[in-house]
């Protein structure tokens, strides 16, 4: 049989978002692979530049609709380290226990998405109502569900609300349950361990070369984990495992975010534990002083990155933002090329796909 | 006493249609026709028009079934997955005809470039071939369309029909999805067929036909062949859920990789239709896991024959549904191998087992 180019998307149910990618199969196996991504693109580092800073933080949540609050608290901390200023501290606790809430979400829509990829419509149920336990929580700290908009740049917007600690508790023991549920539900599943074993193989050299990072990376079997090689925020006072999977396969990288959810509730606790009563914003000037800042974090798809140039105006002169994805889903043909096409949505499901912070 | 049939049931009716055709024709008092009122009330009218209602009322009981089953899927997957599966009307019995009116209502596209006579013909084939499938299982010795001596091989006969269609069907539609998922659909269907002919094999040994009839008899007088063909009754229903195309088989519709495979092209009515087939198909291999190792209409005499064989059906329906909500698509070489690796030594196992049991005389 001849070889020939199929395109799975822009509008394919295996794409999560607007993109493309574009197999060359011979029979059944990819020779070639070629993601095209574009469908989406906003120009939102070019909007960037006539929009002084506090206006940014609301744009900053539309970057990634399933976590937008790890990315408008990236922008914060990057304007925050332009400013040199001091966040208070129980802001700081605040913002590692909401990142952490953000992650379990993230992850869980991710686990959603996998179990459609896969054929398992149960799995895309379940996940989604325990997320919106978290959204919920997030309501009741900030508002509104999705696009939070809750870090400030010197803080957050308000303290935790009144029994805010005593529902997120309770959510996190039901939530531990019922993530035992899921593992029984995939784990216990001989064809979910058929289709992930040994589907996407990439060595952790090869991952680290192609820039990839995040849980992607560490299914890769790199232990390697921002929120302890280059702690921010109060991540250095609290004990967490960085989970790694010595498999580099599918099922590596599923097994590792499985484990990152029990690790954020882990934090989550820890936090309340450790933090204290205090303000929680301090006041920020307007216009930054001219000069170059960068941070990055640990966003529930990798690291995210931006990189911000001051001309000492009340607005950006330019803003880049590195996302984990762009990266991953570039490195991808490395890991599908040799594979079958009923694993693409295997291997491709694995790396998260969220297109808004991607294409920008 | 000979037991009153649907047949013997209906042909009183007939007769008496044939009879009020007769005086009608009486009363109009032209001598020329009368011929044909005599004729009307002879052997071969009055048995042509008892099949027809025959025919008629086991296609809308049938078909009712198959209904249920999509209904039956819908809740119990509701309740599996923690929502409510229909709501129109008392116990959401209503939602599927709502659906059915509004696929009806959606615009029949046919592709610029497919071979449109075999685009619209698959569908016809594959519709036809599963409702001629519903006349074949009988309820109970009185609730049947027709007993011939080799049902099961007739059935099974048709059952097979279904790949040409599918391959008809995905080539038409000259879309690559379509044509991958045709080709992967007709693989399984094949590859799974031959499973099911080896266990039903060891049936006939077990049993000496191949009339459904017979073989419930035979368990009524000695035991569900569920229990000494374990080996067969497990391989015959991972071969059924195979051939009815559901998870964790469901590959030749797998939307995450190929859209939805070989109907991708497929809209409207006809997409309703093929729904249709896939559910009527599902519910025959309930029927025939039901007459071939649960026994059939075999039952405590407190309900009738027919209501034990639908409780039947429905739970080996219940099972399959079941086994969707838990497991995830598996791939097409894992399918294959599983078809040709496992399930099939496995058939020719419980065929020894049969041939020996037949052998020692214990049946």
């Amino acid at each position: 049989m001849t070889e020939m180019w199929v395109n799975m998307g822009p509008q394919h149910p295996m794409t999560h978002g607007l993109w493309s990618l574009r197999v060359k199969i011979n029979g059944e196996i990819i020779t070639d692979a070629e993601p095209m991504i574009g469908y989406l693109h906003r120009g939102w580092e070019k909007m960037m530049e006539n929009r002084d800073y506090h206006q940014i933080v609301p744009l900053a949540d539309r970057l990634c609709y399933a976590s937008s609050l790890s990315w408008s608290h990236l922008y914060c901390k990057t304007v925050e380290d332009l400013l040199e200023l001091e966040v208070p501290e129980r802001a700081q606790w605040i913002r590692t226990l909401t990142l952490e809430i953000q992650r379990i979400a993230s992850h869980l829509m991710w686990l959603a998405a996998i179990g459609t990829d896969l054929g398992s419509y149960t799995m895309f149920l379940l996940p989604m109502r325990e997320r919106e336990m978290f959204l919920d929580l997030m309501t009741d700290l900030s508002g509104s569900r999705m696009t939070t908009n809750y870090p400030r740049i010197g803080g957050v917007r308000n303290d935790l609300p009144p029994n805010w600690e005593r529902d997120t508790l309770r959510v996190l023991n039901l939530f531990e349950k019922r993530l035992r549920e899921f593992e029984a539900l995939f784990d216990e599943c001989s064809a979910f361990l058929m289709r992930t074993k040994g589907v996407g193989k990439l060595s952790g050299p090869e991952a680290i070369n192609l820039g990839m990072t995040g849980p992607f990376m560490r299914g890769c079997n790199v232990d390697f984990d921002l929120r302890r090689d280059d702690p921010y925020e109060k991540y250095s006072e609290v004990d967490f495992r960085v989970c790694t999977h010595p498999d580099c396969d599918s099922y590596a990288r599923y097994r590792v975010r499985i484990d990152e959810m029990y690790e954020s509730c882990n934090i989550i606790r820890q936090c309340f534990q450790k933090m204290k009563q205090g303000p929680v914003r301090v006041k920020s000037p307007k216009a930054v002083p001219a000069g170059r800042a960068f941070a990055h974090v640990e966003d529930p798809r990798g690291e995210g990155l931006m990189y911000l140039i001051s001309d000492g105006s009340d607005k950006p002169y330019r803003l880049k933002v590195r996302s984990p994805i762009f990266v991953i889903v570039s490195g991808m043909p490395a890991a599908l090329i040799g594979e079958k096409v009923a694993d693409i949505p295997a291997i491709m499901g694995m790396a998260d796909m969220c297109l808004g912070e991607t294409d920008r | 006493m000979v037991e009153t049939t649907l047949f013997s049931l209906l042909h009183g009716l007939a007769l008496w249609i044939g009879e009020v055709a007769q005086w009608l024709i009486k009363v109009t008092g032209i001598k020329e026709i009368q011929f044909i009122g005599d004729w009307a009330v002879t052997g071969g009218p009055v048995n042509f028009l008892t099949i027809l209602l025959v025919c008629a009322i086991f296609m809308v009981a049938a078909l009712l079934v198959g209904i249920t089953c999509i209904w039956q899927e819908r809740k119990v997957l509701g309740r599996i997955m923690d929502r409510r599966g229909t709501q129109v009307g008392m116990l959401g019995l209503f939602q599927n005809f709502a659906d059915a009116i509004k696929t009806l209502l959606k615009e029949l596209i046919i592709p610029r470039d497919a071979d449109k006579k075999l685009f619209m013909w698959s569908v016809t084939g594959l519709i036809g071939s599963s409702v001629l499938l519903l006349g074949l299982v009988p309820w109970s010795t009185r609730f049947f369309v027709a007993n011939p001596e080799l049902t099961l091989l007739i059935g099974l006969a048709v059952f097979s029909l279904a790949p040409f269609f599918i391959m008809i069907g995905g080539w038409a539609s000259n879309n690559k999805y379509s044509m991958i998922g045709a080709m992967r659909g007709a693989a399984q269907l094949i590859a799974y067929e031959i499973p099911i002919l080896m266990v039903v094999l060891s049936i006939i040994i077990m049993t000496g036909s191949l009339n459904f009839n017979v073989i419930v008899a035979f368990q009524q007088t000695h035991m569900w062949l569920m229990f000494p063909l374990f080996i067969g009754f497990i391989t015959f229903f991972v071969c059924g859920i195979a051939e009815s195309e559901r998870v964790p088989f469901d590959l030749p519709e797998a939307e995450a990789e190929l859209v939805e495979g070989w109907q991708t092209e497929y809209g409207s009515i006809q997409w309703g239709l093929i729904m249709m087939a896939d559910y009527l198909r599902a519910y025959v291999v309930s029927a025939l896991i039901t007459v071939l190792f649960l026994g059939g209409w075999d039952g405590p005499t407190f309900l009738w024959p027919e209501v034990w064989y639908l409780i039947k059906v429905f739970f080996v329906f219940f099972i399959m549904i079941w086994v969707r909500s838990a497991t995830v698509r598996i791939r097409t070489d894992q399918l294959l191998k599983i078809g040709w690796k496992r399930l099939l030594p496995l058939s020719v196992v419980n065929l020894g087992i049969a041939v020996v049991m037949k052998a020692m005389g214990w049946f």
